[in-house]
């Protein structure tokens, strides 16, 4: 089994953190993972991106062209990759940040107002671990066990305090 | 781990504590870690004021037999050049990492492989070579990071780590191994002795023809034992196969996947990925041109390596080349659209 899975949005939103959770929980199952991020001039406010590949199998390119996992946070990320997610895959989209309402066909898009529910539930800044969390409940790609072992091991040792928050953000993702 | 702090942390624990640097995108974590961590081991960071002076500070610390690294991207390793022909030229061990990026000029900043013929062919004026490993993976910067600095001290050379800005920037799980440093006795170190014995000279100027011309005689002597013994490459299902894609570092995970994807449609596909960009592995390319019908290239630049393929080839069969550059990383579906492109030819 192997998941493709490819996070956008805008530089400081979280997407490359969100991704190390991601990579990280695969890893912590056992699982051959690999991410790589999109670096250099675009990370200062503009887009920011990240490739996540967890298999079973060592992994061949680690460049992610057509997830079968998106997550997606901004309107230029959203145009440029909601048509590139593969049949059967599963998107989640800020729909507080992006109007769009598309229908791809064989694609699963959920579209959940994460910035403001975040907001609502005094978890700001925490909307990309809020989607993460809708992901992980709509298609387990790994267990919630998993991904709070790879929250742990992605935030850093002077911010262990906020450990708490994201597990409240994944749940809270996970029940929407 | 990401690829340039992986790396960083096997050159540490290969026993190298003297880092001289100049930051550039897509290598400066290289430098971020060895600023974090040099300090707290005793070791020496230095930025240096620029890439020239950077590899100068490698010649000095490398001339002491020191354990002794520096790390850029393209446009500074054409800075280093002049300094890197100087230590080949002072028959010199150092560790030199170039995390490729677009060019010519300043070019851009995304992966490319675009360096290999300056790598292997011509990275500073003269007669000389350096030995030039090519990670595809980041264990294997690791660990091709503790076999870069033996092998370094083994044949008083310099060695290179040729990856890219993908393998720089991306992570992956690693292990660092048990073994760790393996110091050699270097007694033609300039070390200070007090009158001991007679004083190392360490010098690459030579006025008098015949005396270089021996000098470099004995170099290249030295050279063809390495390339006897020094080999690294890695061949999959080349036996069976009627198109061997040749491919080396993070070009060659994405020929992996199209060639996977390749047998699956019945296809017979191998790869060869050299992992010694020099010496360069002739031998298993001509080999499996006896065997194979064609071969395909595929780099990240507009064919630099293709050349010595096809001369290890020697024309016995075709070997045709696709590679995307500036940046641009090839897709898997390219690279199968290529292939298949040859199988229709082939068949």
């Amino acid at each position: 089994m192997t998941h493709n899975i490819l996070l956008a949005g805008f530089g400081g939103q979280g997407i490359l953190f969100c991704g190390k959770v991601s990579a990280y929980g695969g890893l912590m199952a056992g699982k051959q993972v690999s991410w790589l991020p999109s670096y250099g001039p675009e990370m200062r406010g503009g887009t920011a991106n990240c490739s996540v590949c967890i298999s079973d199998e060592p992994i061949g390119s680690p460049l992610v062209l057509a997830p079968d996992l998106l997550l997606v946070m901004n309107k230029p990320s959203y145009d440029k990759f909601i048509h590139t997610v593969t049949p059967g895959g599963t998107a989640v989209v800020d729909s507080t940040l992006i109007a769009d309402r598309d229908e791809v066909e064989g694609v699963h898009i959920h579209y959940v107002p994460a910035t403001a529910l975040a907001e609502e539930r005094g978890l700001k800044g925490l909307a990309n671990i809020v989607l993460l969390g809708k992901l992980l409940g709509e298609t387990q790609f790994l267990t919630l066990d998993e991904i709070k072992k790879g929250i742990e091991k992605s935030v850093p040792a002077s911010k262990q305090h906020l450990v708490e928050k994201n597990f409240e953000a994944i749940q809270l993702g996970m029940s929407l | 781990m990401k690829g340039n702090e992986a790396l960083a942390e096997a050159a540490i624990r290969a026993g190298c504590r003297h880092f001289f640097g100049y930051p550039i995108t897509p290598q400066t974590e290289v430098s971020a870690y060895m600023a974090k961590r040099m300090p707290k081991i005793g070791g020496t960071f230095l930025q240096a004021e620029s890439e020239v002076a950077a590899i100068n500070m490698v010649l000095g610390a490398a001339s002491t037999g020191k354990r002794v690294m520096t790390s850029s991207s393209s446009p500074g390793i054409s800075l280093k050049s002049e300094g890197i022909s100087y230590i080949a030229g002072s028959d010199l061990p150092c560790l030199i990492v170039n995390v490729m990026r677009g060019g010519p000029g300043l070019g851009g900043i995304q992966p490319s492989q675009a360096d290999y013929w300056q790598a292997t062919h011509a990275s500073g004026h003269g007669d000389f070579f350096n030995l030039v490993f090519a990670p595809s993976t980041i264990q294997e910067m690791v660990n091709l990071t503790f076999t870069a600095f033996d092998l370094a001290d083994k044949y008083r050379m310099p060695a290179m780590i040729l990856a890219d800005g993908m393998l720089g920037q991306m992570m992956e799980p690693v292990e660092f191994p048990e073994v760790q440093a393996h110091p050699i006795e270097k007694p033609w170190a300039t070390t200070g002795h007090g009158g001991k014995r007679p004083h190392n000279i360490v010098n690459s100027l030579y006025l008098k023809p015949e005396d270089l011309e021996d000098l470099v005689r004995q170099r290249f002597a030295r050279y063809e034992v390495v390339k006897e013994n020094e080999v690294l490459v890695e061949s999959q299902y080349t036996e069976d196969a009627d198109i061997v894609v040749v491919a080396y570092g993070a070009t060659a995970r994405i020929v992996n996947s199209a060639v996977k994807s390749a047998r699956a449609k019945g296809l017979k596909v191998g790869v060869i990925r050299p992992i010694t960009l020099w010496p360069f592995p002739e031998k298993v390319i001509a080999q499996a041109a006896d065997s194979c019908k064609a071969m395909l290239c595929v780099e990240m630049s507009m064919g630099q390596m293709v050349d010595d393929v096809r001369l290890a080839a020697n024309g016995k069969v075709p070997v045709h080349f696709f590679g995307r550059t500036g940046g641009v990383i090839p897709t898997p579906a390219e690279v199968l659209a290529e292939i298949e492109k040859i199988a229709g030819g082939v068949q």
